[in-house]
């Protein structure tokens, strides 16, 4: 399930407040997604590639965030060059290509992989428990910080009772096939999930009205800024508005 | 005994779940200060529910609770008895939902309004006294099953209950860690209901034991652990005897 084995490192990327990680991440994320020109695209997949870089990311920790991404952007450069109108570049057979569309997919292409590579820089290394702490930090509402914390504790308690049921269905001889008898024990197997976890959210909800929960949650962290937290979010914000001014005026 | 050292006391409490045949049947009950109570009974026959009706998570549908002398009835009174009972849940996944250690032993007193300097030092205190010193910062769910079950008995230890409703705390758990839990048990100077299967265990940690069947609870001075040489057959095969039917046909 979540590994977390990145988030355990020592570089600047580690260290970093995790608030800061937050607000840049998203910053650069959203400047990104809305812009359109080479001319701020390219500097951005820059940053991306300087970022992994000062993360010391492992090449393949690098790759399982990569790959998924890439292999969606594949299908993309199957069909966008083909059904976007404009002008003619190159055929394949009957299929005509346009400038355009081959334009929008190495835009998409550019942007997703620069994202990508903040986010597994800055999020990825920073351990899940951490970043909702920091998330309530932010005033993040705190309904959204405890589905979060909630996920996270039991996607691997839920992925366990799959992994039961599923062994479960094994050694009683199921083998999926393409029939009616595969599709309505897969059915079952989901509702079954379903059901347990909705017993599960009971189970829990009652064992934190033993301890007093009375609807609000408390934290127990404590984060300081320091001095390379604040030149770092200052450099970084210098840099995402570099790329906001690169897309936005007329300058070059 | 004296009245005032009445903790819990429940009479004539019934229950069943919607659609199904009544569980609990005018059951009565009653736990006094520094008394340790086991209770033993077949799977479903509602040793489980009994303990969720004493901490008000399910309402019985008809029978009178009072507990520390006073009638409680509304999910508003029970926020003193939860915070005064403590329940160890059968499954220590339910209990701790918290990323970390420490704040999950924390939630409660937090609840109760500790300040996170107290509520922290509770904490810890609570988990050094289970040894498990040094686990503050450990992911919960990357704990093994016996470290979690001690965590979540920290959980409810850090609420500093005067009395304790255990579910089956020690099953699922290898001989050693069976022991320490044991071990801490006895060292408690709480009250506390003991729910379990086994009966030996019930011998060693509780003055006296209750057998739970078809609805009823049945508690009486005469019935106390106490062990015995008798002559039956089939005496050569390794048996158990417990208080009442289904183990004591031989």
């Amino acid at each position: 399930m979540i590994e977390e084995k990145f988030a355990a490192g020592d570089s600047l990327a580690h260290r970093l407040d995790p608030r800061v990680k937050i607000i840049v991440a998203t910053l650069f994320s959203i400047t990104v997604a809305v812009s359109d020109r080479f001319l701020a695209l390219l500097p951005a997949l820059a940053i991306g590639f300087i970022f992994v870089l000062v993360a010391a990311v492992p090449i393949k920790r690098l790759l399982q965030g990569l790959v998924p991404v890439n292999l969606l952007i594949i299908f993309l450069w199957f069909f966008l060059p083909f059904t976007f109108g404009g002008e003619p570049l190159f055929r394949v057979g009957p299929l005509v290509a346009t400038r355009e569309g081959v334009w929008h997919a190495t835009e998409i292409t550019i942007k997703s992989n620069a994202i990508m590579g903040v986010l597994i820089a800055l999020v990825a290394s920073t351990p899940v428990s951490t970043l909702g702490h920091a998330m309530h930090e932010l005033r993040i509402p705190s309904k959204i910080v405890h589905l979060f914390f909630f996920t996270y504790r039991y996607i691997h308690v839920i992925n366990r009772e799959y992994l039961r049921l599923v062994n479960a269905m094994k050694i009683r001889g199921f083998r999926p096939g393409t029939n009616i008898h595969t599709y309505r024990t897969l059915a079952y197997l989901v509702g079954m999930l379903f059901v347990k976890s909705h017993e599960r959210a009971e189970r829990v909800y009652n064992a934190m009205l033993c301890r007093g929960f009375r609807g609000r949650f408390y934290s127990l962290n404590q984060f300081s800024l320091r001095t390379i937290d604040y030149v770092s979010l200052i450099l970084m914000l210098a840099v995402i508005l570099g790329l906001a001014v690169l897309e936005w005026t007329r300058i070059a | 005994m004296d009245k005032n050292s009445l903790i819990i006391n429940l009479s004539d409490i019934s229950f069943a779940y919607p659609g199904g045949a009544p569980i609990l049947d005018k059951i009565n009950l009653e736990l006094h200060q520094g008394e340790r109570v086991g209770l033993i009974g077949p799977n479903g026959s509602g040793k489980t529910t009994l303990l969720h009706i004493i901490m008000g998570l399910l309402k019985p549908s008809s029978g009178n609770i009072e507990i520390f002398g006073k009638t409680v009835k509304q999910e508003k009174d029970f926020g003193t008895v939860r915070q005064r009972i403590g329940l160890l849940f059968q499954d220590a996944d339910d209990q701790l939902f918290n990323p970390t250690v420490l704040e999950d032993v924390a939630f409660g007193p937090l609840n109760l309004g500790k300040s996170q300097d107290e509520a922290r030092e509770i904490a810890q205190k609570a988990l050094e006294f289970l040894g498990l010193t040094g686990f503050g910062d450990r992911v919960t769910y990357k704990l093994s099953g016996g470290e979690k079950k001690l965590v979540s008995f920290a959980t409810v230890l850090a609420m500093e209950p005067e009395v304790l409703l255990l579910d089956e705390p020690t099953t699922g758990l290898d001989e050693a860690t069976e022991k320490r839990v044991v071990d801490i048990l006895k060292g408690l100077d709480l009250s506390y209901i003991f729910v379990s299967h086994n009966i030996d265990l019930l011998m060693e940690t509780t003055h006296r034991v209750g057998y739970m069947i078809n609805g009823k609870v049945s508690i009486d001075e005469g019935r106390v652990p106490h062990t015995h040489v008798h002559v039956h057959e089939y005496g050569r095969h390794t048996h158990k005897h417990a208080l009442n039917w289904p183990y004591k046909k031989h």
